[in-house]
């Protein structure tokens, strides 16, 4: 039991730092570079997401291997995945607005993004690929949310800075933003090799 | 915008390529173009898929167009983008096994591609067969041509080479620079240091032509 747990944080970490997807595998950039401006949405974007990434993680590794793989057709994968997704930002949007009002008003718009952001689709598609347990693909969904929200908040809190920089202006906006993305990315590369899973 | 039937069909490819290109422009649809552009050859098989699924989704649209009630119109190009991009995957397994055990992921992550939906929903459903052909076709050539653009870059001075697709299975390796590259190019960090670069590059070079139009249409004006 004890080793199914260092397994469990092994997997966690090494998805969130050594495998982050926004600086290693290159995902989820559209929204990463859309709400990272501000310290306020980069916050609010990433409590969603890691909520979205773990749901959606399990249901559709309960579809995956309860209703996929014994009828031999997961060769429709992408097709499924992305109607779970969709359904499932529907229905928690639904739920989020007659439970919680307030939160909905706060978060709902990061709701209604999520559904078209690539690493919420990556994960079902990467755990069905690695064959993740059950318990596993949850701690890949934890561990790379985490890893997201970690980016985004980095990004936000040196963008709120950049604003008062002197940016030569081909470079203001994006192009900066990409190039500071880089430098962390860099960092990043120093955490791999940390664990050998 | 019933003023898009009377552009042309050049202009509405010229469009896609020049003024809203996707990436350098929009800035959409980032994720492929610094995952898979540290070779050459990568970027131009991960270019030609988002090109073949442009064009087939907005032709698919745009022939249902009279067909979808509006207010269903989204899970459906979702479904038609899935299902092209899943055709996409297989045909890619079958012809270039050994690029698609590369780039296989971001394949299949073309379905949550901003850019595909966006042209089905602002231009296929509302355009006939022609326009919408033309303005995927567009799209998807000022796709390849970042992709390419981006991995020529990066290829080149991280690994003084350019590995050229002559075929699907085969290609052939080109070598510039046999002195150590720059190996910081073709590492994840270097993918979006290109990116900043080249789109710092393209908003220089947009800038100059707007400032050289206003230039001579300032005289005019008097």
């Amino acid at each position: 039991m004890g080793h199914d747990f260092t397994k469990l944080f092994e997997l966690i970490v090494s998805a969130s730092l050594i495998n982050n997807f926004v600086f290693t595998r290159f995902l989820g950039l559209c929204i990463f570079f859309g709400v990272s401006k501000k310290m306020e949405t980069a916050v609010g974007m990433s409590i969603t997401f890691i909520s979205v990434m773990m749901i959606s993680a399990a249901v559709s590794w309960v579809i995956f291997n309860l209703v996929l793989v014994p009828l031999e057709i997961t060769f429709l994968q992408i097709i499924v995945f992305i109607g779970v997704i969709a359904g499932l930002v529907q229905v928690s949007d639904t739920i989020m607005r007659k439970v919680s009002p307030g939160l909905y008003y706060k978060l709902g718009i990061y709701l209604a993004l999520i559904s078209t952001n690539c690493i919420i689709l990556a994960v079902p598609l990467i755990n069905a690929e690695e064959k993740y347990t059950f318990i596993q693909s949850l701690a890949f969904g934890l561990g790379s949310g985490l890893g997201f929200a970690l980016a985004l908040i980095i990004m936000a809190s040196i963008r709120e800075k950049l604003e008062l920089a002197d940016v030569p202006a081909p470079f203001k906006g994006l192009p900066m933003a990409f190039v500071i993305t880089g430098l962390i990315a860099l960092a990043f590369t120093g955490f791999s090799g940390l664990i050998t899973l | 915008m019933s003023s898009h039937s009377t552009v042309s069909l050049k202009d509405q490819v010229l469009n896609g390529i020049i003024k809203e290109n996707t990436i350098f422009k929009l800035a959409l649809s980032l994720c492929p173009s610094i995952a898979v552009t540290n070779s050459l050859k990568n970027g131009i098989f991960m270019g030609g898929a988002v090109l073949f699924v442009q064009v087939m989704v907005n032709t698919t649209i745009s022939l249902m167009r009279n067909v979808i009630h509006p207010k269903v119109r989204l899970p459906i190009f979702m479904l038609v983008i899935s299902g092209w991009v899943t055709v996409t995957q297989m045909l890619m397994a079958a012809l270039a096994p050994e690029v698609n055990a590369k780039v296989g992921l971001y394949i299949a992550l073309i379905v949550a591609f901003a850019s595909i939906l966006a042209r089905a929903e602002m231009f296929a459903s509302k355009n006939s067969l022609l326009p919408s052909m033309a303005d995927g076709l567009g799209m998807g050539i000022g796709f390849l041509f970042a992709l390419t653009t981006i991995s020529f870059f990066r290829e080149l001075v991280g690994k003084g080479s350019l590995t050229v697709p002559t075929g699907l299975a085969t290609d052939h390796v080109f070598t510039f620079i046999n002195t150590k590259p720059v190996l910081l190019m073709i590492l994840p960090a270097g993918g979006f240091f290109a990116v900043g670069i080249l789109m710092a590059g393209f908003n220089w070079i947009n800038a100059r032509a707007a400032a050289k139009a206003a230039a001579k249409t300032a005289p005019a004006a008097h």
